[in-house]
């Protein structure tokens, strides 16, 4: 056998093409290959369009999902559905109260339906096709779709989520989108090589081989990820940083800040809930939220712990936890938003950990599948655990090798409850719905001709999400692109990134990414953790500076792959500046942004109700504000916007 | 810029993949799917991948998952992630 951990040094086996520069042309070209990315292409792609997606990784498994994903969330066109898109869309801007991109989540609840529909037509299974749920109470007999959470409603669908990824692929590559892979957008091309001009194109650089390609494109769609390792690194377990994939560094994001791109709400982050070897795989321990709502849990004795309403009052049976409680129309995820409960929407979950312990219920407490109902417990372990992203192979396949059985075994639970980890106050992640960049109605960005999709929008969600907005802003970039004449690139930009991307290379004694990704985490702890000051940010700045002054220019790559870790490394260092902007822009604390600022400690006072706007320009930060209610009213915007779809999805 | 360009495998605390060169065709099937590209290819064909960036590893399973092979390859989580389960029969009523 063969961990393969400990040999000499190997010759590259790949081609070195440090020198070798490709050309393409195309009229939309998609940066990233997840949800998001796919479905860009598939939208962009329908519109006719001549479209070239680039991806990091392996288009056939990468991304967020790539692996799988249980849920569906907020697919209120499903045929099923009790609620619309204007109420779904309300909810989620209500529940935060008001900081929520209305607009991504509108498309979200009014065309997710729509991606599933596609999915399925790609070779990906969204219905009970099997029948291995007859007769189950989240199961709807004539479409044999199933639903989790609110039964009665029936907005959130189960789904086989390992088969999405593939499907998604395949349906890129139907629609005849180039699909470029281990390939990293590494810089965007602008008109003239200004700041804040229009987006004309893009450079990349192959993680394999170093070369380097140049895309003229006439719309460009942002499908990247969310900013990661900011506050969290794992050394020695780099792949375990973060809950997103380790390829999953928000390059997007820092892409868009060096050429004058609009962020609001990276002020927001979370303490940590995910990272390294510190907390346990998600899904994996014992647990009732999420893939496995809405598990018994009993306690080291074996005493039940009581299911309560959103009042306190205690559920008597397992169905009661998928009602909403009487009086209420319907409600979100059950046991979601802990921090913050949202009456009007809140859905029953167990007695906290800290009132049970008070009450005499002693730990550790345990998920117990054995007292759920048998329909409940196979789709819970057969098909969520089994389709969960990351827990097909290391959590179904390993456990049920190991021997659980989920009609005997109870399995631990850990910390307090799903997150299975504890984590300092300073040391924070994106999680929720985080900060990203400030989109119209089309998901174009304020840099004309850049569209975006999925986590590199401002409060983003999961994979409805990325995929509903993929698709729209693929179709939106298209239209861009048939009105939008080409335009030349700049060749003093393009020669100026390759300079950029390839410093790295030539340098022997130096700083390894490694330590350069430890050492922003160091900065950011220390002076962006969870009490800020106009004092400490600044202090962080300066920081930053002299990482940027001393180790990114010693830092060293040996190989293509190296190369590509130190650029993304040198995008976390772009993400800390673009958050710390961020957090000196608003000079007011918030609960709901889970901002703490030590000099301004007033809470969520009127005047700073609105979201704040940063972006670098040649002369410095520029911040700005919008309304909260930026976006108007759902419908009619939407509407104005997608003539074309809704008279094509009519017909379907 | 071209110049001899040589690699040395990253020395991480953990041992994310098993492979069992008996059962390992060399298909390099788990280095076309792995996101992170923790595999390289071995020089000699039809000769398992090398693990060569083992703490990159995210854990997910594709090179698993996509193996054609039973029993190739192996995921092995890090044992600080081990979770505890027992039989719901010997939970104990009286709490000791």
């Amino acid at each position: 056998m063969s961990t393969g951990a400990l040999r000499g040094p190997i010759p590259w086996p790949y081609p070195i093409e440090y020198d070798r520069t490709d050309w393409q042309d195309c009229d939309v070209l998609v940066i990233g290959g997840g949800a998001s990315g796919c479905f860009a292409a598939m939208g962009a792609a329908s519109r006719g369009a001549r479209v070239i997606m680039w991806e990091k990784a392996a288009t056939m498994t990468s991304g967020a999902m790539g692996s799988g994903c249980d849920h569906w969330e907020m697919a209120a066109t499903n045929p099923c559905s009790l609620v619309t898109p204007e109420e779904l869309a309300d909810a989620m801007v209500r529940m935060h109260h008001g900081y929520n991109n209305g607009i991504s989540h509108y498309i979200e609840s009014r065309e997710g339906w729509d991606r599933l529909r596609d999915l399925e037509k790609y070779g990906a299974k969204i219905r009970d096709t099997d029948d291995e749920f007859v007769g189950a109470d989240f199961r709807d007999p004539a479409s044999k779709l199933m639903f989790a959470y609110d039964y009665v409603n029936r907005f959130t669908l189960r789904v086989w989520g390992t088969t999405f990824k593939r499907a998604m692929y395949r349906g890129a590559k139907i629609l005849k989108a180039q699909v470029i892979d281990r390939t990293m957008g590494a810089g965007l091309l602008t008109e003239g090589g200004r700041v804040g001009g229009r987006v004309v194109g893009a450079v990349a650089l192959n993680g394999r081989t170093g070369r380097f390609t140049v895309c003229r494109a006439r719309s460009v769609v942002f499908c990247m990820s969310r900013p990661t390792r900011l506050w969290l690194f794992a050394p020695g377990a780099t792949g375990l940083s973060e809950f997103r994939p380790p390829q999953c560094t928000g390059d997007g994001h820092a892409m868009a800040w060096r050429v004058g791109g609009q962020f609001t709400m990276l002020e927001k982050s979370l303490r940590g809930e995910w990272s390294g070897l510190r907390s346990f795989p998600p899904y994996s321990t014992g647990n009732n939220h999420n893939t496995w709502y809405a598990c018994t849990m009993v306690d080291a004795t074996g005493r039940k712990i009581p299911w309560l309403d959103r009042d306190g009052k205690e559920l008597p049976t397992v169905a009661d936890r998928y009602r909403p409680t009487p009086g209420q129309k319907f409600y979100m995820k059950g046991g979601g938003e802990p921090d913050f409960p949202f009456y009007e929407f809140q859905g029953p979950e167990t007695m906290a950990v800290e009132d049970a312990v008070k009450q005499g219920y002693k730990l550790p407490f345990y998920a117990d599948l054995t007292d759920m109902p048998e329909m409940e417990r196979r789709v819970i372990w057969g098909m969520m655990v089994g389709n969960e992203g990351k827990t097909r192979t290391p959590v179904y396949g390993e456990y049920n090798a190991r021997g659980f059985d989920p009609s005997q075994h109870v399995l631990q639970s850990y910390g307090d409850g799903w997150r299975s980890g504890q984590f300092l106050p300073q040391e924070r992640q994106f999680f929720g719905i985080p900060g990203g960049m400030v989109n119209d109605w089309r998901l174009m960005t304020n840099l004309p001709g850049l569209f975006a999709a999925g986590d590199v929008l401002f409060a983003s969600d999961c994979v409805g999400h990325a995929a509903a907005t993929g698709h729209y802003a693929g179709r939106h970039a298209a239209a861009f692109a048939a009105t939008h004449g080409e335009v030349a690139i700049d060749d003093a930009q393009v020669q100026a990134e390759r300079t950029r991307l390839y410093q790295p290379l030539g340098r022997t004694n130096g700083v390894t990414w490694q330590a350069l990704a430890e050492a922003i985490t160091r900065v950011m702890q220390n002076y962006c953790g969870a009490m800020k000051s106009d004092d400490l940010l600044h202090e962080g700045l300066r920081g930053l500076e002299e990482l940027w002054a001393n180790e990114a220019q010693a830092l060293m790559a040996r190989n293509p792959h190296d190369l590509l870790r130190a650029n993304e490394t040198l995008n976390v260092l772009t993400n800390a500046e673009l958050v710390i902007q961020s957090c000196l822009a608003r000079k007011a604390s918030s609960k709901e942004l889970h901002f703490e600022r030590i000099d301004y400690p007033e809470l969520d006072p009127p005047d700073w109700h609105r979201f704040v706007t940063v972006e670098k320009r040649a002369d410095g930060v520029t911040t700005g504000s919008l309304p909260l209610d930026y976006y108007g009213d759902f419908a009619s915007n939407y509407e104005a916007h997608n003539a074309d779809y809704i008279r094509e999805e009519t017909g379907r | 810029m071209s110049r001899k360009v040589f690699t040395v495998p990253d020395q991480a605390i953990v041992t994310p993949i098993t492979i069992v060169p008996e059962l390992c065709t060399g298909c390099n099937l788990c280095l076309h799917v792995c996101p992170v590209d923790l595999f390289l290819p071995n020089e000699e064909k039809g000769a398992p991948p090398h693990v060569h960036y083992p703490g990159e590893c995210w854990y997910e399973g594709s090179c698993v998952d996509v193996c054609p092979e039973p029993g190739a390859i192996r995921l092995n989580r890090p044992p600080a992630t081990r979770v505890n389960w027992k039989k719901r029969a010997d939970l104990d009523p009286a709490g000791r």
